[in-house]
């Protein structure tokens, strides 16, 4: 019954996703699994794929794992991570259309209720429309 | 043309050395339009490449291939990883199944620029990498078999990268900047056209 989709947060910036991260944890609490990463293989800023699957491990929940990204080279590269998860766990990580901060509030709190994963993403996408 | 297994690593070190050597072209590129981090995401990347030639060399080719665009995807760190990444892993893919080089190359290729193209939901057109691979594509399919088809293919990648001055991004960082994108080169396509101008004069000196 504790199952709750997990939340990660890819940012070009370690601070950025750090500091989401916790955003995240003081507004939801810590029930819902939030892991975060940022930067490229070197530490500078950009995203890293191994550390995407990492993260995606941390979160992981039986409901699945939504991922907050900030800009381009975030999302290509979580959309390559998800593809190299095992079969039976991509069809269980959506990487969300929504601003990384908001999103990742909004997100985690709908997690927290326990919804399904579509309707985490839903309620992070809405964000995207208005 | 044949591709023996001496000859393959060649094209992938001088494909590494040219485009670790182009970096600073490369940044200077994306500083205009991106985020700069061009150069050093391709030059981390093909070191990563460089430093598995051994294994690369000892695959058979299908695998060497999926071997590359692995390593490109876990140590890139920008979207350019995923990109070409999937350019090579689709490539490899390919000769995995029935397709054969030289003869396939054309169909080959044409996996991989078609990765691309689902990776960055992109076309033609938009100021990527893109604007070099399809016309280099097109190239390897009309002029297949020609004496001359390496010139060509040379030609095509160089007339193509020019072209991307022109255009106006609207995939990518660069697309932040709508019509100031407008008068620099892609830093994609021409990390795209390094890329080919490597393996294509490799394989010339190796005729």
């Amino acid at each position: 019954m504790n199952d709750m989709v997990g939340i990660v947060i890819v940012s070009h910036s370690q601070d950025i996703a750090k500091g989401t991260a916790d955003m995240v944890r003081q507004m939801v609490g810590s029930e819902v699994k939030v892991a975060f990463c940022g930067g490229n293989p070197d530490g500078g800023l950009g995203t890293n794929v191994p550390l995407i699957i990492e993260a995606i491990d941390k979160a992981w929940s039986p409901k699945g794992v939504a991922i907050l990204v900030d800009l381009g080279g975030a999302e290509t590269n979580s959309e390559m991570a998800v593809e190299m998860l095992q079969p039976e766990r991509r069809n269980l990580v959506v990487v969300c259309n929504a601003p990384i901060v908001e999103g990742a509030v909004m997100a985690a709190t709908e997690a927290a209720g326990g919804s399904s994963l579509e309707e985490v993403r839903a309620v992070a996408e809405e964000l995207s429309v208005a | 043309m044949s591709l023996e297994p001496e000859m393959f690593k060649s094209l992938v070190r001088a494909a590494a050395e040219q485009v670790i050597a182009s970096a600073p072209e490369l940044t200077a590129l994306d500083q205009a339009i991106g985020d700069g981090d061009h150069g050093a995401n391709m030059k981390r990347g093909f070191e990563a490449v460089l430093g598995k030639l051994d294994l690369i060399g000892s695959q058979p080719l299908d695998e060497a291939i999926k071997t590359i665009g692995k390593t490109l995807v876990m140590t890139v760190g920008g979207a350019s990883g995923p990109l070409y990444g999937s350019f090579f892993m689709a490539a490899g893919e390919a000769l995995s199944g029935s397709k054969q080089l030289p003869d396939d190359l054309a169909e080959v290729f044409s996996r991989g620029v078609g990765a691309v193209s689902a990776r960055g939901r992109s076309q033609p057109g938009e100021k990527t990498m893109l604007d070099v691979l399809f016309p280099v594509l097109e190239t390897l399919k009309a002029e297949a078999g020609q004496s001359d088809l390496i010139e060509r293919v040379r030609t095509t990648a160089s007339e193509a990268v020019a072209r991307t001055a022109p255009m106006q991004a609207t995939k990518g960082r660069a697309s932040f900047l709508g019509a100031r994108s407008v008068g620099h080169v892609d830093p994609g396509a021409r990390s795209s056209c390094v890329l080919l101008h490597a393996v294509c004069n490799t394989l010339e000196a190796g005729q």
